[in-house]
């Protein structure tokens, strides 16, 4: 406990294949605000996944999640819906460098979302790899080190704003 | 020294680190970032940091795809911030409103070649590779990244080849071996992997196929995807106004390693569709023959580009779009759009019904051709996602456009096969 790399609360759980396009629909990326996009996250799953959403902590998914379109908004969103953290089977190639550079903590568990119940709680430490839920602990390979810097700034724009004012490039 | 794959060489060239291995990260420098209309995101995201100079202003292009024209005063005010920037740091490679779709317009400017790593907003930038490049997609804060420091951190992919030998059935097309693949594979099945395409199918694809091939992978997973250079692609690059002596051609070494080798018979193939909502939730096109179509959609990166065009009027030739539905006809290009003009091509799609729409991402991307709820488009495009293209109660089929074009003049899914085969043979 009190470790700043851990991070959770309340679970809320979908399916396999969550793609960008449910997660944050097109017609809403002309912002780039997160609270404005929050309020359109997981739209076409109706207003009940969303009040859903703005209650929970961490959102668990199955395989493939965010799969779709590079947009960046569907990490985003998340964070404007006070996501701390996504777990999950797998995710699409670009969702999961979003998140990171976005600084949203997304971490690769099939054992932990398996062992996830809706609703309930999930806390992860993306420094010593860990994810807890249900009473148990499932481990994950750390962040190699580029990631984890850039998580520890809070993204990459920042990330890369504390670079350049530390003198480093 | 080890056989290397094309990823290992293109990231090595990229990022000058020499015997990577997958799943070592680097950084990469890439020749060119593309950014569609997550440009403005990038400029605001870059005032936000206070940055006034780029890395390098030319490895930098800019194309307003996606809502092209302005829908609204807030699109258009994004589109005037994009020429503002554009003007004032010197971007030589800013296309406008009435260019097309980003992929295909850098591709005919000769801004894509061989060996070169590219990324760009956009997933499907997985279709460099059809010139034997390196492209894949990124989010607008990477792009903003790589104009102020010229590089991103990238993760060297395993590498998976594609064999597809033999040539296909009257009726069948790229689009419809992308289809099997992606249903037997599934949408995450190449997940973080470099495909590599071959085999005599592949070899002697035009360049437009082996953009719909490259493009597609991404509905797999992948992170890019490769067709080796011949005298094809270097006929397009002549075409596009490359230099040949500025070619820096990368193939796969003889006895590289591949984590598997997916194969497909040509010939055997039937014409496939991708059935709501999911792009690998694929079948024959016979399974859901004479499904209600409102709208059919002829356009986007995977299919819109000349020959596609070519395909849908030889298909719709002496026949009407069914009453009651909308076929929507939207050119990759301006290029394409005025090559379709010169040969006739647009006015046999116009005489038979369809709405021809200015180039670009069009229904795709959600600008015009929306659904009602209730509603069924039949679509040539790359995704099938709920919502994507209007209600949330809406259904998206995938297809060639000789399935599209042949379902547009029945009204219902159907197999081209049919058409084609009542039709006159002079």
């Amino acid at each position: 406990m009190g470790s700043e790399h851990r991070v959770g609360g309340k679970i809320i759980t979908f399916g396999e294949n969550v793609n960008t396009d449910v997660i944050i629909p097109g017609r809403y990326l002309v912002s780039i605000d997160p609270a404005e996009l929050a309020e359109h996250a997981f739209e076409p799953l109706g207003p009940e996944t969303q009040a859903r959403l703005r209650a929970s902590d961490v959102v668990v998914a199955g395989r493939n999640f965010g799969c779709g379109s590079a947009r960046e908004q569907a990490a985003t969103c998340l964070i404007g819906a006070g996501i701390k953290a996504v777990v999950a089977a797998s995710f699409s190639r670009v969702f999961f460098r979003n998140a990171i550079n976005t600084g949203l903590v997304a971490v690769e568990s099939p054992a932990a979302a398996e062992a996830a119940a809706d609703g309930g709680e999930m806390w992860v430490d993306y420094d010593a790899g860990t994810v807890e839920v249900g009473g148990q602990t499932f481990p994950f390979s750390p962040y190699p080190q580029v990631l984890r810097e850039i998580m520890a700034d809070g993204g990459l724009i920042p990330h890369l704003m504390a670079s350049f004012a530390g003198g480093k490039q | 020294m080890t056989a290397k794959t094309f990823a290992q060489k293109a990231i090595e060239r990229a990022s000058g680190v020499a015997d990577l291995v997958p799943g070592q990260i680097v950084d990469a420098f890439p020749d060119l970032y593309m950014s569609h209309t997550a440009s403005w995101r990038c400029i605001r995201t870059l005032e936000k940091m206070g940055v006034e100079e780029l890395y390098d202003v030319n490895r930098v292009a800019m194309v307003m795809d996606h809502l092209s024209p302005a829908m609204n005063a807030k699109t258009a005010a994004d589109h005037a911030l994009c020429r503002e920037f554009a003007q004032k740091m010197g971007v030589k490679n800013f296309f406008d409103v009435n260019s097309g779709i980003a992929h295909i317009v850098l591709m005919e400017h000769g801004l894509v070649r061989p060996g070169q790593f590219i990324i760009g907003t956009d997933s499907h930038s997985t279709i460099y590779g059809a010139l034997g490049a390196f492209g894949t997609g990124v989010g607008f804060s990477e792009i903003t990244a790589a104009w102020v420091t010229g590089k991103l951190w990238v993760k060297v992919p395993e590498s998976v080849r594609i064999v597809i030998d033999g040539d296909l059935a009257p009726g069948v097309y790229a689009k419809d071996i992308m289809l099997k693949l992606i249903g037997d594979l599934g949408a995450d099945g190449l997940t973080y992997e470099s495909v590599e395409f071959s085999g005599s199918y592949v070899e002697g694809m035009s360049v437009s196929e082996r953009m719909t091939f490259c493009n597609l992978a991404m509905e797999m997973g992948a992170k890019n995807a490769f067709v080796a250079p011949d005298d094809t692609t270097l006929a397009y690059l002549d075409e596009a106004g490359v230099p040949r002596d500025e070619l820096d051609i990368l193939l796969p070494d003889e006895g590289a390693t591949y984590r598997a080798t997916v194969r497909l018979d040509g010939p055997t193939l039937a014409p496939q569709i991708a059935v709501p909502h999911t792009v690998d939730n694929v079948v024959g096109v016979g399974d859901v023959a004479g499904t209600k179509l409102d709208q059919v959609f002829i356009g986007s990166c995977a299919n819109a580009k000349y020959d596609d065009l070519v395909i849908a009027a030889d298909v719709l030739a002496g026949h009407r779009v069914a009453p009651g539905l909308r076929l929507i006809v939207t050119p990759a290009s301006a290029k394409i759009m005025a090559q379709a003009s010169d040969s006739g091509v647009l006015t046999k799609l116009i005489q038979a019904g369809a709405m021809i729409t200015n180039p670009g991402c069009g229904a795709c991307a959600g600008n015009g051709g929306a659904m009602a709820d209730g509603e069924t488009t039949l679509s040539t495009a790359n995704r099938n996602f709920q919502g994507r293209m209007g209600s949330y109660d809406s259904k998206i089929f995938l297809s060639s456009p000789a399935t599209a074009a042949a379902s547009a003049i029945r009204g219902v899914i159907t197999d081209p096969r049919e058409i084609v085969a009542t039709a006159v043979v002079a």
